[in-house]
């Protein structure tokens, strides 16, 4: 390479194109106030005013919106309640994902890259498309519905409640849990195991007392990967969900599409971003120690 | 061989462990194929032969890793066929040691102790008498990964002493080290053993570890015993060509139907003529310090092996001399085929 530092910088300005510039583009909305035009905020900076210009347009800018978000309990609600969906969902991923990867990890090499396979497949389909599909299954008039029938249990009805948010999101999220165990438990030496046996542990011992502990940064690895976007997630409350689920995708995007009120989406945003910034830190850490 | 005839005796009264006729076969190889074999109490045994000769599938079917397709393996006298390997009392040392690499030495050296249920005080105090026992005092906080090869080596071995095993099985033990530590290591183990009274059973491809460590060794090939004996017997009266092979140098004669064994150290070298002495040249000198080992070359037949320890001074010989090899009568040993 002739220009070492221009594949150096090639990353940063990626980041500053995708990530920087669109962050401060969200960052100006939010300290903007919504205003009946096209585009509905303001101030505009007008850039043939020169400096003067932009320095009444930083007067005008303010924290309003902010205090907006402090003072209006839907919003604090909101966040609640989405933190209470991805971890109650994330919870469950764990219970459900930790024992499938578990399996996978014991089966021989070549099953092992079949069931691989078989968990990835679903994201050769349109995201979309799956999540209509659990509307067809939760309905009442659903499959669900017609299968119990068969059994002659009592109809539910899920479509529209906030259990089947948790559905939709343990579905959709699945493979984001199982890979990463999967991962770790893949790589674990047999022989640790055997060792734990030989120094009496019986199968169920051994477990706890090394595979486990030694899954740790899977599992860290899994809840992280799913809890973040899950909090912010919008499509599946918005298909599945009913209209008292509150989670912040969908808050966001009724500030912005039905009150027009794109500072207070801006801001809502950014302060989304703010409480996963702690967890999603606390994930480079330890994926740091990992590989250290 | 008179303390191996001791032992020897020993073995027949009380043995602590007893292979009948075990067997076991992967797919279609044959693993380990009718072995018989007994290991008395308090003896240091050693499993040789070359990679794939069965030695740690025997090994494993003790440890209760593998379980036998045919035949029996006794304890005391009993069957332990059903036993999972958490209830057998025997303790495995791995050839890649298998620490626990999220516990501290001192938790792993610990790790049999908790789950046998030892109250905390009476297990760190086992704790450091296995820690003072292999010479690492001190390190009780260090992480495996934090160990150099032959302390990592020191705590897999304390770690299976701990719980106090009736037999400790040692796979392939120092594969690992360097040479040098090895050999320092080999006459440790050795020592231990000697000092513990614990039944020691090593599986080894290294014929100098098997003979430096072990009072009985089981030469293994293919899946079979070739010959059970104290180092020196299996050295000296090797039973077949195979064995005399696999352990040290050999000269091998045609004779009649077998061979007649003289090991090179058992050869004088001359670079005279002297009555009755194989004639030839020498083709090759290798000098090892402590003795110099020469290849002479005949005019048919294999090239001999002659091993001169370098006690005096060194034999005027060069490559391309003449030289004549001969040997006492009782330093023959008949082989069958």
């Amino acid at each position: 390479m002739r220009r070492p530092w221009l594949a150096a910088l090639a990353p940063y300005l990626w980041l500053c194109l995708f990530f920087a510039f669109p962050f401060l583009l969200v960052a100006k909305l939010s300290l903007s106030h919504t205003v009946l035009a096209i585009p509905p905020y303001a101030p505009q900076l007008d850039p043939g005013e020169g400096l003067a210009g932009l320095r009444a347009f930083v007067r005008q800018l303010s924290f309003e919106t902010y205090a907006r978000l402090t003072s209006d309990r839907l919003y604090l609600a909101s966040y609640l309640s989405s933190l209470r969906f991805a971890a109650v969902a994330t919870a469950i991923l764990l219970l459900i994902g930790y024992p499938i990867a578990y399996g996978m990890s014991r089966f021989a090499p070549r099953t092992r890259q079949a069931l691989l396979m078989a968990v990835i497949l679903p994201f050769w389909t349109s995201f979309l498309i799956r999540i209509y599909a659990w509307i067809a299954i939760l309905k009442p008039a659903g499959l669900l519905n017609a299968a119990l029938g068969v059994l002659h249990i009592a109809p539910l009805s899920l479509l529209d409640t906030d259990a089947a948010v948790i559905i939709g999101l343990v579905y959709a999220y699945l493979p984001f849990m199982v890979l990463p165990l999967y991962a770790v438990l893949e790589r674990q030496d047999e022989r640790l195991i055997e060792a734990a046996q030989d120094l009496g542990c019986a199968p169920t011992a051994a477990f706890w007392r090394v595979t486990f502990p030694l899954s740790l940064p899977g599992v860290a690895a899994g809840a992280l990967l799913c809890f973040i976007p899950m909090v912010g997630e919008f499509v599946i409350p918005d298909l599945l969900g009913g209209s008292g689920t509150l989670m912040l995708g969908r808050t966001i995007w009724t500030e912005f599409f039905a009150n027009r009120d794109w500072p207070a989406a801006s801001a809502v945003a950014l302060v989304l971003l703010a409480t996963l910034a702690i967890p999603i830190a606390l994930f480079q850490r330890q994926q740091a120690k990992v590989t250290a | 061989m008179d303390a191996g005839d001791h032992r020897a005796v020993t073995a027949a009264a009380t043995p602590l462990v007893r292979f009948e006729g075990v067997a076991k076969r992967f797919g279609e190889t044959v693993a380990v194929d009718g072995v018989s074999l007994d290991i008395a109490q308090g003896e240091f045994f050693a499993l040789l032969g070359p990679s794939g000769c069965g030695k740690t599938t025997l090994m494993r079917m003790l440890a209760g890793f593998a379980q036998p397709d045919a035949g029996r393996i006794l304890l005391n006298g009993q069957d332990i066929a059903g036993l999972p390997p958490h209830r057998r009392p025997s303790s495995m040392m791995f050839q890649t040691y298998a620490l626990f690499p999220h516990l501290n030495v001192e938790k792993n050296i610990a790790f049999g102790l908790v789950q046998q249920g030892w109250d905390k005080a009476r297990a760190a105090a086992r704790v450091e008498e296995m820690l003072s026992l292999v010479r690492l005092e001190g390190l009780n906080r260090r992480r495996p990964d934090q160990l150099s090869g032959g302390q990592a080596q020191r705590v897999a071995l304390a770690r299976a002493l701990a719980p106090g095993p009736q037999i400790l099985l040692l796979d392939e033990p120092l594969a690992a080290l360097d040479r040098k530590l090895r050999e320092e290591t080999q006459l440790e183990l050795k020592a231990l053993q000697r000092r513990l009274g614990v039944t020691f059973m090593i599986v080894t491809h290294d014929q100098d570890e098997a003979m430096v460590v072990a009072d009985r060794i089981a030469v293994m090939r293919v899946g079979a015993i070739a010959q059970v004996g104290p180092p020196a017997e299996v050295y000296e009266r090797p039973a077949s060509r195979y064995v005399a092979e696999f352990l040290g140098e050999a000269n091998l004669f045609p004779d009649g139907a077998g061979f007649t064994l003289v090991r090179p150290e058992k050869m004088a070298l001359s670079a005279s003529a002297t009555p009755g002495a194989l004639a030839g040249e020498v083709a090759e000198i290798a000098y090892f310090g402590d003795r110099t080992r020469y290849v002479i070359r005949r005019a048919e037949g294999r090239p001999l092996l002659v091993s001169r320890a370098n006690a005096g001074p060194p034999a005027a010989l060069a490559v391309g001399d003449a030289a004549w090899v001969s040997y006492a009568p009782e330093a023959a040993v008949a082989l069958g085929s």
